[in-house]
Formats: structure tokens, sequence, C-alpha cells
């Protein structure tokens, strides 16, 4: 990498209009309960017009209690979750003992803002069950800046997805004094369910979700996948 | 019979270059030993176009309006929490006082990762300062290693506009600190795209001997009337109050709650004014309602 430094700064040239990044869509989501969490993703992967493939997974599972959901760039997600497995492991190693989702999460946030002056171009969420067992959400910009919450959308299908959440989950913000209970009031079903109504929507409108949506649904007996067909035109 | 402990390593200077290197891998991204080395450079010929192409790809989320001021009691502290990213709501829960230790805060406005990276990297330069100095760090000094740390940046494009307020043996102290390099000591601040319309409110409303309810509900108002009018800053307002003891987080106001309490059209409910008595509120309805009469 600094060797391609060098040459850029040696005066090499380079196509004037290349860029490192692509788009290539999806979207993901994820739910939290009192005991359970719910990460979700389409499968389709497109790049400008053209869907490259329709089973490509977003999530992946990086320690016990953790799951990592990411749309944009998918090379850079790629490259991203590779990393951050390998400093698990580390972690692992160093601790003794597996990471946490809270300590993972600000794991995540380092290490996005580490490439702060040229980003992964990738927009994550990371689900888990914190130490106390209770589902969590974290969500992410690209540059690291992060937040816990109840619920979250991220990617092509965001702007869609994300005022239906609001709508069923919103609760009342943990910024409010006196601090009112802000726990997810569905069901662990009642919350697949509406997840799956919520990709069946954004497969209606948004070219970049579809093919089938992916759910990873994580409590104390371990974690579970289903699948659902969405549209695959 | 005493324990003793040895901490002789606390002082020991002369590490062995296999032991600071294990150092800096532990304290890596976690210590002020941070520096330019440790962020991946593109391989481009003109940095600033790139950094300009990225804006467009990434759109960070950026933050809105604070304020800060000192009084006769110690400093307010108020924000809101709205992240935008584009036109798009990014977050409506954004916390934009950090809480760096219990006497000192930092507020954030500008890029939300720059402020949450830097300002935790300050958390922990000030910890270290406490550990290697058996004292807490002045606001004085605080503000200084964060604007050190954003003036070696320069040119990088940082965004961030901040505030570090605390008590410490000098008093209520408060200091506006930006990624441009710029640190300025001050009785009154506001930052941020809403800051135009909180100055409005708060310059006006603003006196040394404000009690501390006042001086609470002063900052709480300046906030709202911000996120009346600029598109950027919304979500709730929260009030913080430094004192001689630290730092309370006072109130945490809905602005669509707070809206029906300064422009009540009909029954207030008088559980949801945070403290305020319904009388208090018509009263400042009327008196608003004669000062935009005249």
């Amino acid at each position: 990498m600094f060797d391609a430094r060098e040459d850029a700064l040696a005066g090499a040239r380079q196509h004037a209009n290349w860029s490192p990044y692509d788009n290539n869509g999806g979207t993901v989501l994820a739910v939290a309960g009192e005991s359970y969490v719910i990460c979700a993703g389409d499968t389709r992967m497109s790049s400008g017009y053209n869907i490259l493939t329709r089973k490509f997974e977003k999530i992946d599972k990086m320690s016990g209690k953790t799951l990592m959901a990411s749309a944009g760039f998918a090379a850079d997600a790629v490259t991203l979750k590779k990393t951050l497995k390998a400093r698990c492991k580390q972690y692992e190693f160093q601790n003794k003992r597996e990471i946490g989702c809270v300590a993972f999460a600000q794991m995540l946030s380092n290490t996005l803002y580490y490439r702060r002056f040229f980003p992964y171009y990738a927009f994550n969420i990371v689900a888990g069950l914190d130490a106390e067992g209770k589902g969590a959400v974290f969500t992410y910009d690209a540059v690291g800046s992060y937040e816990r919450t109840n619920y979250s959308c991220q990617g092509s299908g965001q702007a869609l997805i994300m005022p239906v959440l609001d709508n069923q989950l919103k609760t009342v913000s943990p910024l409010v004094l006196p601090a009112a209970s802000s726990a997810t009031p569905l069901s662990e079903q009642e919350a697949i369910d509406l997840i799956k109504d919520c990709f069946a929507t954004a497969a209606e409108r948004d070219i970049y979700t579809g093919d089938s949506v992916e759910l990873w649904i994580m409590n104390a007996e371990g974690v579970r996948k289903e699948e659902m067909a969405l549209r695959a035109d | 019979m005493s324990v003793n402990l040895d901490l002789s390593f606390l002082h020991d200077t002369e590490r062995g270059a296999a032991s600071t290197k294990y150092r800096d891998e532990a304290l890596q991204g976690v210590s002020n030993s941070v520096h330019a080395s440790n962020f991946t450079a593109p391989a481009v010929e003109d940095f600033d176009a790139f950094q300009r192409e990225v804006i467009n790809y990434v759109k960070p989320a950026h933050g809105t309006t604070t304020l800060g001021f000192i009084f006769e009691h110690g400093i307010v502290i108020a924000v809101d929490s709205r992240a935008s990213q584009g036109p798009y709501i990014s977050s409506q829960t954004v916390k934009k006082v950090i809480e760096i230790n219990p006497f000192l805060l930092g507020t954030m406005a500008g890029g939300a990762a720059d402020c949450q990276f830097w300002q935790r990297n300050l958390g922990i330069q000030c910890r270290l300062h406490e550990l290697e100095n058996g004292k807490r760090i002045t606001v004085r000094a605080a503000s200084k290693l964060l604007a050190n740390t954003l003036y070696s940046y320069k040119g990088r494009g940082l965004s961030m506009g901040t505030m570090i307020a605390g008590w410490d043996l000098n008093g209520p102290g408060l200091y506006y600190v930006d990624s441009e390099g710029t640190r300025l000591k001050g009785q009154r601040f506001s930052v941020g795209s809403g800051s135009l319309f909180a100055y409005g409110v708060l310059d006006q409303g603003y006196r040394w001997d404000l009690s501390v309810k006042e001086a609470c509900e002063l900052g709480r108002r300046a906030i709202y009337h911000a996120t009346f009018r600029d598109a950027f800053s919304g979500g709730t307002v929260s009030v913080y109050h430094v004192g001689k003891n630290g730092w309370t987080k006072v109130t945490g106001d809905d602005v669509g709650e707070l809206h029906f309490h300064y422009y009540p059209s009909e029954k207030i409910d008088e559980d949801s004014l945070g403290g305020l008595g319904k009388k208090e509120a018509e009263e400042r309805a009327a008196a608003e309602a004669t000062a935009m009469e005249t």
C-alpha cells in the first residue's frame, strides 16, 4: 500500500476518473429486545444496474455474542470483517476470554476511525447480547461515529425502512429526564414478522434490495437462522 | 502491617525496546501515542481532492447546536441531539455532551466521529495526566491538550467545534477549541449551525447573577429556539450544570413536548414541564407575546 503511495508521490500516472470505491447496495437491519436480538439483511449484490449475485451474505458472526452486518462497498465490508475477526482472536489470546459485544462495538469504531483519511465505504450494524444478556444494537457511520440503540437500518433501503421502524418501535429517548425504560416492546416472533414485512416493502421500491432476506436470531439458547424469499426482479 | 506494592515500573523511563514495543501495541488506539502513522493514508497525488470525493461517498454524520456559559454559580452547558447526513436525519438521540471525567465536560459539533474519537482520546490523556501528577488536570491544560492534538492534524479535513467546560482549583473554566486550531477562553459560547439563533436568546437573557434554576432554563430556552429555526438541530434538549463538586445533568426534554411549553395553545400538562410551574410558563408566554408586538 505504501509502495503505491510512494509511486503516486513520485509522480506515477493515475487514471483521472478512477475511484477506489463502488456501491454494491443492499440493506441491513437489527432489532434488540429484552432478551433477544435479530440481525437481518437482504442477499442481493449489485453494481450500477447489474445484479452481480443473488446470494451474498451481509451478516457474519464475529464472536459468541456478536453479529455484524454491513452494506455499501462489499470489498471493503469483507476486508473489514476479516481484519476484525483476526483482532477478535488476538483479544481472546490476550485476555483469555471471548470479546463481548460492547467491547467489540468500540473496537469497530476505532478500526473505522483509523481509516479516517481513506475510509472503509461500509455502513455497519453490530447486534449482540450484552453482559446482562439484554439485546444490543450499535449503529455506525463510515468513519466510526457510533451509538447504542434499540433498532437500526442501514444501506440502500434505510430511508424506506427507518420511518416504519420509528413508527412501530420508537420509545422514549434515553436522553430524556426523568429516565424511562426504552426496551423494544415486541416479542421475538412479532419482531421477526415486522422485519420480514420491512424487507418485503423495501424490495417493492428499492432496486438494490431483493432476492431474499436472511434473519439471524440470537437469544440465550444461541443463534438460529431464518430465510425468506423476496422479489427477484 | 502494611502492604507494599512495587510501583517502580511506573517511573522506569529506561525501558528496553521490547517492552516499549509491547506497551505501544497494547495501547494502540487508546493512548496519547495515537499519531499520524497509525492512520492509513490513501495512495493519491492530490490528498485534498480525494478527501472531497470521499465526503460525497461516506457523508459523515454532522452534529449541531451547543452552548455554554459561566455565571455566578458555575457553568451551564446545553445541547440538542440531532445528527444528519445531508438531508437525512441519521439520529435524534446523539449524546453531544461527552463526560470526560466527573469535573470535565466536552461538547460536540461538526463531524460526529471526529468529536467522539478525539474527545475519548482527550479523556485518556487527562487520566494519564492524573496518574502521572497525582492531581486532576486543569480545564486550561485539558483544552490545550485537545487544541495541540487538533493543530497537529490541521489541513487534513477534521471538522470539530467543541467547548471544554469544567471546575478546577481556579474555579469554573470554559474554552472553545476547534479543528482549525483555535483555542479561546471565554464566558459565553455557542457552536454549530444553530449557534446564531442560540446566541440571540442567550445574550438577551444572560445576567451574571442568574440563579442555577434560571441559568438552566436560559440554556434550555436558547437551544429550544435554535431547534425551532435551524433544520439541522432538534431531538432532545439536554442541560448540564457544572459546580464545584463536578457536573450534573439537570434536564432532558423532547423538543416536540417543549414546543407546547414555550408556545402553549391549550392546557399545559404540569408534570411535563421539568420543574417549571404553569404560572411561570404563562407569564413567559405573555411576556414573549408583548415583546413580539413591540
